[in-house]
């Protein structure tokens, strides 16, 4: 039983890491149907600058509150940024072209992302500082839950609610759940649909970058090719959960997280990256809609 | 009126630039290095004007590159002077003289190849030979039939290490009874090529009824369950480390010093690409090669009109699957090292990027792509550290700018008279490219 709690709860930390690289995938795929193969290297660049800007900041001596703070706040903008940018350059000039194309050109910004920090930086694993504090109340129950797992969690859940509460009440959530419904729809009652796609992709990278930082400091360590296996992950927690449906990918990165965590405690941890893989297959041959995923009618 | 247009081209381009130069600060200006648990930063402000220029110049060619695209609209191949040119050594071809000279140079080339240039370059050819028979494997799958699959490797993978385990527990007995290992090269050919059908006759089962991008994730995903079972049975596939002293190929009783067994390998590879392109023209002409068009083209039109889609896709996986194998027996023996390193998703990818970049649905557009794509990187060495970023910016710009490929399929067409052919704006026609 305590074993089973320990791998749960780390379960549940992984769980809710996926789920913030997860919320990109899914809100992406519902707003212009296209599965964002670079949205693992948007949140590996979140990563990267937060280590770059942090240590940055670090060195000229600030005080270690500030330096997270800092750190976060420069790898989501600047992961924001790329996503906006990659949106721009490789997705929209395909946007009414068949859909392999955009899966083609988003397989192409991938490599390229990998490559430019492989050769810009290091190919390397860095150790990851963490900035994270060690929370006092915790201390009791630590090996359980230790610090940086119980702030993964709480970050998660707090941006899990406030992005429901934004797409919910807010004019531009409206907008957001309009252009997903239809485009074409959309556009002619007045909805920037291209603002909207570029919003969609901003929000997504910025999750992505919180949830970079988080696991770089969780793992302790970063390389440029983190984001690829990462990405495919969350991809699989978001198809799991039923892409499409932001309460869907939070759903399925959970239970990705609860598997991979169980499956290595109790089954083999040489397989640990063939769990998500397993789950997919199954998932996608018994329900290919998700677990909540609409059922979606082909048109003739 | 161009003027003011040039104007406002130029000072986008300058905003462009100033906006790579923010996005880019981090990655390519500062360099972090990490010692003793703290990161230390480094600047390279040398980088920055360069950034700047580049952004520049590189968004004016990209935005006029974009209008240029924009104007040319949807008449993919129809001017220009590539397509003039393709379209006269066409109807040279189609002179029955030129037609055989033409060949018979070719031919001729490709024998005397490996005496010519020595063994480094028959070898790279021998590689590259393997890519194409891959490309022309995988041309199947992602261009007749329109199923994207990211998991080609795999198939890849088999052949090879059918060979490799052929010659790990049959081959002690073959040299026990005085037979020449060089034997099982024989041997694994036909079975590596039909197991590694079954396997993708096994991998269509499941995605039967996936499309577009969830087969190219469960592909994906079966590709990597492959290899990770390859690296973690370390009883019977030897792991991370492989199988490694597999034998080259026996020629008729002799065992050839490595030299002489490399050109023997081209010879048989060049056999093999052969047969392949032989067998894939033919299948494009035949009912099941219509069949799968149609099924690219529209599935459920396809289902409609009585065309099995459960069967054509089996079908589909497996002839892909085949050559693949038989690709990766040729990579055993070649090498004579094996280890599941050489079949990563990226393997897959490269040899999508050949397909994309040759030209989806081509025979020539394949071989074509595989040549560049493994021939190119052998002799541009000192870029080697740039060729997958190459590798992307080729995949993208063909994709947007030229997305019928570089050697693009000269697809049968037929009209009717006095039929609007051109404008396009049918709702049928719309509908076609929709779900393309």
């Amino acid at each position: 039983m305590d074993f089973f709690l320990k791998l749960f709860l780390s379960g549940t930390a992984k769980g809710s890491i996926y789920a913030l690289i997860a919320l990109g995938y899914t809100m992406v795929y519902g707003i212009v149907q296209l599965i964002n193969f670079a949205h693992g290297e948007v949140y590996m660049i979140g990563g990267f600058t937060a280590l770059i800007i942090g240590g940055l900041l670090f060195s000229s001596g600030m005080a270690v509150p500030l330096v997270l703070l800092l750190s976060i706040l420069a790898a989501v903008v600047f992961s924001a940024a790329f996503g906006f940018t990659i949106e721009k350059l490789a997705y929209k000039p395909l946007r009414e072209k068949p859909r392999l194309s955009a899966l083609i050109s988003a397989i192409g910004i991938s490599m390229i992302l990998q490559n430019v920090v492989l050769l810009a930086q290091t190919e390397k694993y860095l150790s990851f500082p963490s900035y994270l504090p060690e929370l006092e109340f915790l201390r009791p129950v630590r090996e359980y839950l230790n610090s940086t797992q119980f702030i993964i969690l709480v970050t998660t859940a707090a941006i899990m609610v406030i992005l429901t509460l934004t797409i919910k009440f807010t004019r531009m959530g409206k907008a957001m759940r309009a252009t997903a419904q239809d485009k074409h729809m959309a556009q002619l009652v007045g909805v920037d649909i291209n603002g909207v796609i570029s919003l969609t992709f901003i929000i997504g990278s910025a999750l992505a970058a919180v949830g970079g930082v988080l696991i770089c400091s969780y793992m302790g360590q970063i390389n440029y090719y983190i984001g690829f296996v990462a990405g495919i992950k969350a991809f699989v927690a978001a198809v799991l959960g039923g892409i499409g449906s932001i309460p869907g990918a939070v759903l399925g990165s959970f239970i990705l997280g609860w598997t991979e965590s169980l499956g290595t405690g109790y089954l083999s941890s040489d397989y640990e990256d063939a769990y998500a893989f397993v789950i997919l297959i199954l998932i996608l041959i018994l329900k290919p809609d998700g677990i909540l995923g609409k059922n979606q009618k082909q048109k003739v | 009126m161009e003027r003011n247009k040039l104007f406002r081209d130029l000072r986008t381009s300058l905003i462009i630039a100033a906006w790579f130069s923010f996005l880019l600060f981090p990655l390519l200006v500062m360099k972090v290095s990490v010692t003793s648990g703290a990161a230390l930063v480094r600047f390279r402000w040398e980088r920055l004007p360069g950034i700047a220029v580049a952004a520049f110049a590189l968004s004016f060619a990209w935005r006029r590159a974009l209008e240029w695209n924009e104007a040319r609209g949807d008449k993919p191949s129809g001017a220009g002077p590539i397509a003039a040119l393709t379209a006269r050594a066409r109807s040279a071809l189609a002179v029955k003289p030129i037609r055989l000279s033409v060949s018979a140079v070719l031919l001729a080339v490709v024998a005397v190849y490996p005496f010519a240039l020595g063994m480094y370059h028959t070898n790279i050819m021998i590689t590259a030979l393997i890519y194409v028979i891959l490309a022309l494997g995988l041309n199947i799958v992602v261009g007749l039939g329109g199923l994207l699959n990211l998991g080609y490797a795999a198939f890849f993978a088999v052949g090879a290490y059918t060979y490799g385990l052929l010659w790990k527990y049959a081959g002690p007995a073959f040299v026990a009874a005085g037979v020449d290992p060089g034997w099982l090269f024989w041997i694994a050919l036909p079975t590596a090529g039909v197991l590694a059908a079954v396997f993708g006759a096994l991998l269509s089962l499941p995605v039967l009824r996936l499309r577009g991008d969830y087969l190219a994730i469960i592909t994906l995903a079966f590709g990597e369950i492959v290899r990770m079972v390859l690296q973690n049975s370390g009883a019977v596939t030897g792991g991370a480390t492989g199988i490694s002293l597999i034998p080259r190929p026996w020629f008729f009783g002799l065992r050839l010093p490595p030299r002489q067994a490399a050109t023997y390998i081209y010879y048989i590879a060049v056999a093999l690409v052969a047969l392949t392109v032989f067998v894939v023209r033919r299948i494009e002409d035949s009912r099941v090669g219509r069949a799968l068009e149609a099924m690219r083209e529209d599935e459920i039109a396809c289902e409609a009109m009585g065309v099995d889609l459960v069967r054509n896709k089996l079908v589909t996986f497996s002839l892909g699957a085949f050559w693949a194998g038989i690709a990766g027996v040729l990579l055993a023996a070649q090498t004579t090292y094996i280890n599941p390193d050489s079949f990563t998703l990226w393997e897959s990818i490269t040899v999508l990027m050949a397909v994309v970049i040759g030209g989806t649905g081509s025979i020539p557009g394949a071989i074509g792509g595989a040549l560049l794509l493994k021939l190119l990187p052998e002799y541009f060495r000192p870029l080697a550290q740039y060729r997958m970023l190459i590798y992307g910016i080729a995949m993208i710009l063909v994709i947007i700018f030229k997305p019928d490929g570089l050697f693009p399929r000269n697809r049968k067409k037929y009209t009717f008279e006095g039929a609007p052919s051109e404008g396009g704006a049918s709702p049928a026609a719309d509908g076609q490219e929709a779900r393309r």
